[in-house]
């Protein structure tokens, strides 16, 4: 087991344990939206991707049907086009290494491993999503097994803890000035096509505004 | 079925949309362009999760009582505070904001 890979051990565990509460308002409402506690869970086990997992099942909840709901999910997931094409120099082996170790690319882990000059360590960004995984999946346990007697998990706030998880990650990145600047054009080029577009599109669009980096 | 149906169809464009990029990209370096673009994909991407996740619900986009938590964890992230106390202190402020409104 090489350093970097235990290091990300050690910088995933704060991850999980958010992702463990994420996941546990997932269970609760996956169970609500008609969910059985298996389907939940192995949901989590074989996705393992919040944004779109809440996507998916809150459409099949509302009756919204196979299609919608599948193409909403990957819709959330399309930054991962990105995020992997950004790894992709950072890897290496075979395309079928590559491709399984294109499935470890979560955002935190993602984050984590940047190392801010475009390259990324691949063993920190593998051993970050192992503790997240064991925490995303034993959380949806807990909320798919909690989910009759919660409660809408929106009146406990649980719902904020996916923005404050990418805060935390986005926080580390603005310490260069120049990506503040980025960062903002970002989030208004989001904001701005969420009324007009599906869900996870806004996010792919605004890593557009990354092609300032074109300019310096 | 339905439900097992998207379960299945969703691990599998999830994982192709994973692999796409070290698939096609494989090890060639990228042109230095290119890597500047990249350098600044991690700020944007996540600057736009957190402003969609917080201010956004589907289609519409609304302000409530989560916005106030991740104002909150915003400052106690600025201060440095560890992430576990920042998540329960943001989730106790939107969650007392709804039993009061």
């Amino acid at each position: 087991m090489s350093e970097s890979f235990r290091r990300g051990l050690r910088a995933g565990v704060p991850f999980s344990l958010v992702g463990f509460l994420l996941a546990m308002s997932f269970g609760v409402l996956a169970v609500q939206a008609g969910f059985s506690a298996l389907q939940a869970i192995v949901m989590s086990a074989v996705v393992h991707a919040g944004s779109a997992q809440f996507a998916a099942a809150a459409i099949l909840g509302a009756g919204g049907g196979l299609v919608p709901s599948v193409l909403a999910g990957s819709l959330m997931n399309a930054r991962f086009l990105a995020m992997g094409i950004a790894v992709a120099p950072s890897l290496r082996g075979g395309p079928g290494r590559r491709a399984l170790q294109g499935q470890t690319v979560v955002d935190p882990s993602w984050a984590l491993a940047n190392q801010g000059d475009g390259s990324f360590d691949r063993h920190l960004l593998m051993g970050a999503t192992v503790p997240q995984y064991v925490g995303w999946v034993t959380g949806t346990v807990a909320g798919a097994f909690l989910g009759d007697v919660a409660g809408d998990p929106d009146r406990f706030g649980l719902d904020v803890v996916f923005p404050v998880f990418f805060l935390s990650l986005l926080a580390a990145e603005l310490r260069d000035p120049r990506s503040r600047g980025v960062a903002l054009a970002g989030a208004m080029i989001a904001l701005a096509l969420v009324p007009f577009t599906p869900p996870g599109v806004p996010v792919l669009a605004a890593g557009t505004a990354a092609l300032v980096g074109l300019a310096r | 079925m339905t439900t097992w149906l998207a379960i299945g169809a969703l691990a599998v464009t999830t994982a192709l949309i994973k692999a796409f990029g070290p698939v096609l990209v494989g090890g060639r370096a990228l042109p230095p362009n290119a890597t500047k673009v990249i350098a600044l994909l991690p700020p944007v991407l996540l600057a736009a999760l957190v402003v969609t996740s917080t201010l956004s619900e589907g289609q519409r986009l609304h302000v409530d009582a989560s916005a106030a938590g991740v104002a909150v964890a915003g400052v106690m992230i600025w201060r440095r505070l560890p992430l576990l106390v920042v998540v329960l202190t943001a989730v106790a402020v939107t969650a007392s904001l709804r039993a009061l409104a």
